[in-house]
């Protein structure tokens, strides 16, 4: 199976779609002929022309508003949103609109829309480039949130998405792009949503996490297997809807459980993962839920120390881990 | 900016037959409308945003479309204009009793929150404005699939100080969407006048700003609106872009039956706007040109009256909602 990098199977998983589909287009900043800030979408417009690749004028409520629009004209549009940190002026459109049109039509109306917006940090980005607010959309009724970890994820997610009746969240990781390689079948396949992955079996702690946390997570397992602790890491990959079942699974095999996330902790991911686990895992647990993730600060700051300061590591995994493991 | 105005008699191109049928459209949503009133004060109805006083644009732009053809993004004073597009009395009156057949939202949500799929009228929500942006995403569908169908979308002038209203134009002004956006300026958003909600006398001035044409009408003349209507469908049609069509025209109730605007406005002003009613002045005019024969009028009223009189006993006994049916529809997979 070839190996390909995160952000080409991003691209890839668009390029195939929209060769099949043609209803499928692409809206958003600098899409067109520079093919996006971080190149997702190059080669696109050259392929499949301005107006399925169109550069949308830099208003994030338009770009949404829009996509909802040609959505609920039979289109199967992609908003791509640059930095998930300028999706604040969207919020109308989508948590208003977009999550609650097929709702408040009774079944009348949908919007088969794909959202794309890159987040985290760890890249220099500070306050605004640098965001995990994936919090804010999880908690709405109608939406779906994915967040691919891998390659293979990353393009079988999007294609589902992108074949969804209802609006997803589709948030990539910037630091994922050129990072993070795996194979990806040159053919079509999908990933289902609202379904975790196993990334790692174990028996003495589950780690849930998602995004570049995943990555962290394992390298943090592999460190502590050493002394004998074995991690199962799952991947939630579907933030909405969350895979509860496969939640409680490897929450009651393991009885530790540790959620790790980028963003800070109150109200967040973390927050209701836990919330399942003692709902469900309680008779089950060997010790208290352990969440770990950013500061309550307002986002991440651009100086060095600053930014590690803020960032998940993992050496900050490791050492909670074994915390978790003495307990 | 140009200011349309029908001079006394300059009705070329609508002919007697074309001015009859806006009559009508106008008097049935005006009966239905006051059928709402009358539920609502009666505890019938929990709550009522009316479209008394915007008949003329409405009817006017709702029959330069083609139903069937054209798409439409509301707002909630629109009942004149889904009526023209087909929906009927039966539809509303279900909708503001909310039940279960609702075909706007199967009582889910407030009455006049627009929506048929059956008809190319998408659903709209509470939050003003954001309507505009889905009628240019419509539109953009329209031509990335080479027809030649036309949405139309409406807003009151309050709403047009959101920023969703310039990203709306902005963008299918840059690619020549067949969009007509009509402003139904009532001159108030909720209490507030239009001198504390923007500097121009006009908001059709604002075209200019777009690099498209904007047309300021005389809402109460429905000849006027007519016209102006069709030349603003009829350019979209043809691949010139979007129009920026506004109607000056009175909110002759108060914003909702939960406002009372005598609370806000001086009896002397309410009694002005009450003499430029669109409707009683069209019928004079009709029934001066031999358009409407004495007693043509009241029977077209009774006539309407009677259907409004079916509709809400049809609605009366419709059912409500299943309360575990709130469950349904958050999702496709729910079917
Ligand atoms: C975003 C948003 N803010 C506030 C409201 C509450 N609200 C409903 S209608 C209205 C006034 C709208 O006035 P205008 O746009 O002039 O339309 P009109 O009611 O006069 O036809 C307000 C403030 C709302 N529905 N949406
Ligand atoms: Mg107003």
């Amino acid at each position: 199976m070839p190996t390909k990098s995160y952000l080409e199977a991003i691209r890839e998983g668009m390029r195939d779609e929209m060769r099949r589909d043609e209803r499928v287009m692409i809206l958003g900043e600098d899409v067109g002929a520079k093919g996006g800030v971080f190149g997702t979408t190059e080669g696109l417009q050259a392929e499949f022309g301005e107006w399925r690749v169109m550069d949308s004028p830099l208003a994030e409520s338009c770009i949404v508003g829009v996509c909802i629009g040609a959505a609920l004209y039979g289109m199967r549009p992609i908003a791509e949103i640059q930095f998930q940190d300028f999706i604040l002026p969207a919020v109308d459109q989508i948590v208003s609109e977009a999550a609650k049109m097929r709702y408040r039509s009774n079944n009348d109306w949908g919007v088969p829309m794909v959202l794309r917006a890159p987040f985290g940090g760890g890249v220099h980005g500070a306050l605004y480039h640098s965001q995990s607010l994936e919090a804010m959309f999880c908690g709405v009724p109608g939406l779906k949130v994915v967040v691919p970890s891998t390659p293979y994820d990353a393009k079988g997610l999007l294609i589902s998405a992108m074949r969804d009746p209802d609006p997803v969240l589709y948030f990539e990781h910037k630091r994922a792009y050129r990072s993070i390689k795996g194979e990806v079948p040159d053919e079509e396949y999908t990933v289902p949503l609202g379904s975790a992955a196993v990334m790692r079996e174990g028996r003495d702690i589950a780690i849930f996490s998602f995004g570049m946390v995943v990555h962290m997570a394992l390298e943090a397992a592999e460190r502590i297997a050493a002394d004998g602790f074995e991690c199962e890491v799952v991947d939630l990959r579907s933030l909405r809807p969350l895979d509860r079942a496969a939640i409680v699974s490897s929450a009651r095999k393991c009885g530790k459980v540790m959620v790790a996330q980028e963003a800070n902790l109150a109200v967040s991911i973390a927050s209701e993962v836990a919330a399942i686990v003692a709902e469900e895992c309680f008779e089950y647990l060997d010790a208290p839920v352990m969440r770990i993730g950013g500061p309550e600060i307002p986002a991440m700051p651009f100086a060095h120390a600053l930014e590690d300061f803020y960032l998940v590591t993992p050496d900050k995994l490791e050492a909670a881990l074994r915390t978790l493991a003495a307990y | 900016m140009v200011v349309a105005r029908s001079h006394a008699v300059t009705r070329e191109n609508v002919d007697a037959d074309t001015l009859r049928t806006l009559y009508r459209h106008m008097l049935r949503s005006r009966v239905l409308d006051e059928r709402m009133w009358v539920l609502n004060r009666q505890g019938r109805a929990p709550f009522w945003i009316s479209g008394i006083g915007h008949e003329a644009i409405q009817v006017a732009v709702g029959m330069n479309m083609e139903p069937g053809r054209d798409w439409l993004a509301p707002y909630y004073r629109d009942l004149a204009l889904t009526l023209v597009l087909g929906m009927t009395p039966r539809d509303h009156i279900l909708s503001v009793l909310a039940k279960a057949d609702d075909p706007n939202s199967g009582g889910r949500q407030m009455p006049a929150h627009y929506g048929s799929r059956a008809h190319n009228i998408i659903s709209t929500g509470s939050p003003v404005t954001t309507q505009l942006l889905h009628a240019a995403g419509i539109a953009l569908a329209m031509k990335m699939r080479g027809e030649d169908s036309v949405c139309v979308t409406s807003i009151g002038e309050g709403s047009t100080s959101g920023g969703d209203f310039h990203e709306a134009l902005n963008f299918a002004a840059t690619h020549k969407l067949a969009v007509v956006f009509v402003v139904e300026n009532n001159g108030y958003a909720i209490s507030v006048p239009v001198e504390k909600q923007m500097a121009t006398p006009n908001v059709a001035d604002r075209a200019l700003a777009y690099g498209i044409p904007g047309v300021s009408v005389d809402g109460n003349d429905v000849i006027a609106c007519y016209r102006t209507a069709r030349d603003a469908v009829q350019r979209a049609r043809s691949g010139l872009g979007p129009t920026l069509l506004e109607a000056k025209l009175h909110r002759l109730t108060s914003h909702s039956s939960d406002d009372d605007q005598r609370r806000y406005r001086s009896a002397d002003d309410l009694a002005a706007e009450r003499a430029h009613d669109c409707l009683p002045h069209f019928r004079s005019m009709l029934e001066d040109l031999g358009i409407l024969a004495p007693g043509d009028a009241e029977r077209l009223r009774l006539e309407l009256v009677a259907e409004v009189d079916e509709a809400t006993a049809f609605a009366e006994q419709a059912a409500d909602p299943l309360a575990e049916s709130a469950l349904l529809h958050v999702y496709a997979e729910d079917d």
